[in-house]
């Protein structure tokens, strides 16, 4: 191995991937070839950084230089300045007005932070155990299997205070008690990769950017509960994920991590990956269960929860990603340590994931017990093209929505719930003021809708009842008493459903009543959306005075609905109108406006809601 | 004709998703056909309702011949709300098909898919194996376009 004067920390999560970071890295080797410095410089793949907004970025050390949005017209200024001529590109350095941020440590992003779970996605490369084990990979195993006993393993995980992170927050530990105690044999572990939430990848992440370490602590808790076989379930639409943890397990059996009497200990292991197909249900144990099986992923009733009868009857503990690898840092570091951070109930941290309307989207770890503004705020930057924050969604579609009445909330499984949101699996969608909360409740119900299994029936005629319902107040059907129909269906369906989704679908709903009720009523009374998102509840209409009747939009219009002359200036025929918008945007004076509510025309004969969902279907 | 995919595999219902997803990998049109869920219910003695109601409870299974891309427009919340619903739109446009059709050139087959995890870059799409991130209805076109498929 020769010595390199430079490392080049390439990102290669998923995010940076699709902004080009693999052209990036071509375009890099060639020009190094030209320039005769390829011997001299390092690139290292890793995994995600977490600011996705800015991909593709890149590290530079040593002098740890971060580069943003770095594209393939770059490179050549890049290497010349920086690589040939030590100079750092302050052009492709993160700056915010006059102010410019060299190294990660400078930038706001990071300064809230603390990497746990995270701590070496982004620093090592994922595909090689080297590295891994260079930053104290496997240690954690070691010291587990030669030094503590299993039940001393799980007290440690109980002093911890881990909790499941895949959503419902269920002490780690007692989970790992339960397998344990259970009588059968022989006994398994699920790493859930199956991830929780829509807008929720830190699971991707970490399987793709630190496998090893997700490895490791499937493999301590398996040690844990007497298990010699674990599985990793991976959704179907993360080939990556699959083919780096696919290498971590055939690395480390080559390093005999894996395998008969490991660390010369009795404890054997051997683990698995396996695959979904596109099934949201899924990520519930039981389904992905079934899923494991070959059968259809349709959730059981529980009990028996997985820790009695699991993967083929058998006692079965099924851990998240993220919890899995939180384990191996509180072995190494302690449980105190672990326990210092966060709240009384919710300990350590939680990795999210910002996306919405909200500057710096991507990955974010924090201690628990931080609100909800120095979140999107502090670390994510705020709302994009300085608009207003209306509301945040928290744990997708089974989750609820807060308004800028809660932003001082106290991110932690207690706080969120007792507001009518959810922690779930750390996925927060930031909304702007441009959103209307009567469409977003119907898209998430749309999204639960589709992916609910079919098996009990309030989650499958119950969901599609208040969907039909949200659809008729969009487009002005609404009725006086729908909001309290809504209400109390919505209750009837979390008491009644079998699983975590049908549980949880109403929410958005019942929430947005809860924090927005006169959008609805405005919806439903005065036949308006005050943000003109619901089609039907506003309209485009041409000032005369500002009309110079050029015919443009007469001319571009689909349907041809806006008649008129350069003398009489024109006029749109609201009742024919698409709303598509194209007249405004080809106006050259801007005469014409988007006007929430019905138009005066249509008000007094409200006819048949107009046809421009043919568009969509 | 799918011995060659099916004695890759033991004989057990657990192999099911696996064998379906590697028949469907390496069909030329990327669907199961009909045969093969005949030979697949012999080989493994499971009925060939089962695996129909496998099939279609997932979504990455097609039952329908498809083209040599499929472009998978995510649907999840975030995308949502960066716009997803008019790249359908323009997706629909320009290929001149609807949602789970293909193009009469056999390249193209629309669908939309759950979240893809990029979410951060939304709004997203894959197409095959490649995602695409940050679109707009330009980018579309022209990703659309470099692929061979301006209409």
């Amino acid at each position: 191995m020769t010595l390199k004067r430079t490392d080049i920390l390439l990102c290669c999560g998923s995010g940076c991937v699709s902004a080009g970071a693999l052209k990036v890295k071509k375009k890099l080797l060639e020009l190094f070839e030209q320039k005769d410095i390829t011997s001299e410089i390092n690139i290292i793949e890793t995994g995600c950084m977490g600011p996705c907004d800015y991909g593709p970025v890149m590290m530079v050390y040593p002098e740890g230089v971060f580069y943003k949005t770095v594209g393939v017209d770059d490179l050549e200024e890049l290497v010349e300045e920086h690589f040939l001529k030590g100079r750092p590109l302050k052009r492709l350095m993160l700056q915010e007005e006059e102010r410019i941020f060299a190294t990660k440590k400078d930038i706001p992003f990071y300064q809230k932070q603390v990497k746990v779970a995270l701590e070496h996605c982004g620093y090592i490369d994922p595909e090689s155990i080297e590295e891994y084990i260079a930053v104290g990979g496997y240690e954690a195993l070691g010291k587990v299997l030669t030094e503590m006993d299993p039940q001393k393993t799980i007290e440690t995980i109980k002093e911890s205070g881990l909790r499941g992170r895949g959503g419902g927050g269920f002490p780690t530990a007692t989970k790992w008690a339960f397998t344990r105690k259970a009588s059968g044999s022989p006994k398994y572990v699920i790493c859930n990769g199956d991830e929780g939430d829509p807008g929720a990848f830190m699971d991707r992440s970490i399987l793709e950017g630190d496998p090893h370490r997700v490895l490791e602590g499937m493999m301590i808790a398996a040690y844990s509960i007497g298990a010699n076989k674990g599985y990793f379930y991976i959704r179907a639409e993360y080939p990556l994920a699959i083919k780096r943890i696919k290498n971590a397990i055939e690395k480390a059996c080559e390093y005999g991590l894996i395998g008969e009497n490991i660390f010369g200990t009795d404890f054997s292991f051997d683990a698995e990956v396996r695959t979904g197909a596109g099934a949201f249900v899924c990520g519930e144990e039981t389904a992905l269960i079934a899923s494991i099986h070959g059968e259809r992923g349709q959730p059981n009733a529980k009990p028996p929860y997985p820790s009695d009868s699991g993967v083929w009857q058998k006692p079965t503990l099924v851990n998240n990603v993220e919890t899995l690898a939180n384990v191996r840092t509180i072995i190494l570091k302690g449980a105190d340590w672990f326990a210092k951070m966060g709240t009384e109930a919710s300990k350590g941290t939680k990795v999210f994931a910002l996306t919405g309307d909200v500057k710096n989207t991507g990955l974010v770890e924090v201690p628990m017990g931080i609100t909800l503004r120095e979140l999107i705020f502090d670390v994510g930057g705020g709302i994009v093209d300085g608009k207003k924050f209306k509301a945040v969604q928290l744990g997708g579609p089974s989750g609820g929505c807060l308004t800028a009445d809660h932003l001082d909330t106290s991110i932690d499984y207690e706080s969120l719930t007792e507001k009518g949101a959810m922690m779930g699996s750390g996925g927060i969608i930031v909304m702007d003021d441009a959103n209307c909360m009567v469409n977003v409740a119907k898209f998430f119900l749309e999204f639960s809708l589709e992916e609910s299994c079919g098996k009990c029936t309030p989650c499958r005629v119950g969901l599609k009842q208040m969907y039909s319902m949200l659809e008729r107040i969009t487009s002005g059907e609404g009725k006086p008493g729908d909001i309290e129909e809504l209400e109390s269906l919505g209750n009837s369906i979390k008491a009644l459903s079998l699983c975590g989704l049908g549980q949880t679908a109403p929410n958005p709903v019942l929430s947005t009543i809860r924090y927005f009720r006169n959008e609805y009523i405005s919806h439903i009374e005065d036949k308006s959306c005050n943000t003109k998102v619901c089609l039907d509840l506003m309209h485009f209409l041409i000032d005369k005075d500002k009309c110079i009747g050029c015919s443009l939009c007469s001319r571009k219009c689909p349907v041809s609905c806006i008649p008129g002359s350069r003398e009489e200036k024109y006029e749109i025929i609201q009742e024919e109108c698409v709303k598509c918008g194209t007249c405004m945007e080809v106006c050259p004076v801007n005469a014409i406006s988007k006007l929430p509510g019905i138009s005066e025309e249509l008000r007094s004969e409200k006819t048949e809601p107009s046809d421009y969902r043919s568009l969509y279907t | 004709m799918y011995d060659e995919i099916l004695k890759k595999y033991e004989p057990k219902k657990e192999n099911l998703i696996y064998i379906l997803h590697e028949i469907q990998d390496n069909h030329p049109e990327q669907y199961i056909p009909e045969d093969a869920v005949m030979e697949v219910s012999r080989y493994l003695s499971i009925p060939s309702n089962h695996i129909y109601g496998v099939m279609t409870f997932y979504t990455m299974f097609s039952t329908k011949p498809r083209g040599k891309y499929i472009i998978r427009l995510c649907e999840s919340p975030p995308c949502f709300l960066r716009g997803s619903e008019n790249l359908l739109r323009k997706l629909r446009e320009l290929l001149n098909i609807k949602l789970g059709e293909t193009t009469p050139d056999k390249k193209f087959t629309l669908e939309l898919c759950a979240c893809l995890g990029v979410c951060g870059n939304a709004p997203v799409m894959m197409i095959n194996e490649d995602v695409y991130g940050d679109l707009n209805e330009e980018k579309v076109e022209a990703i659309i376009e470099k692929l061979g498929g301006q209409q």
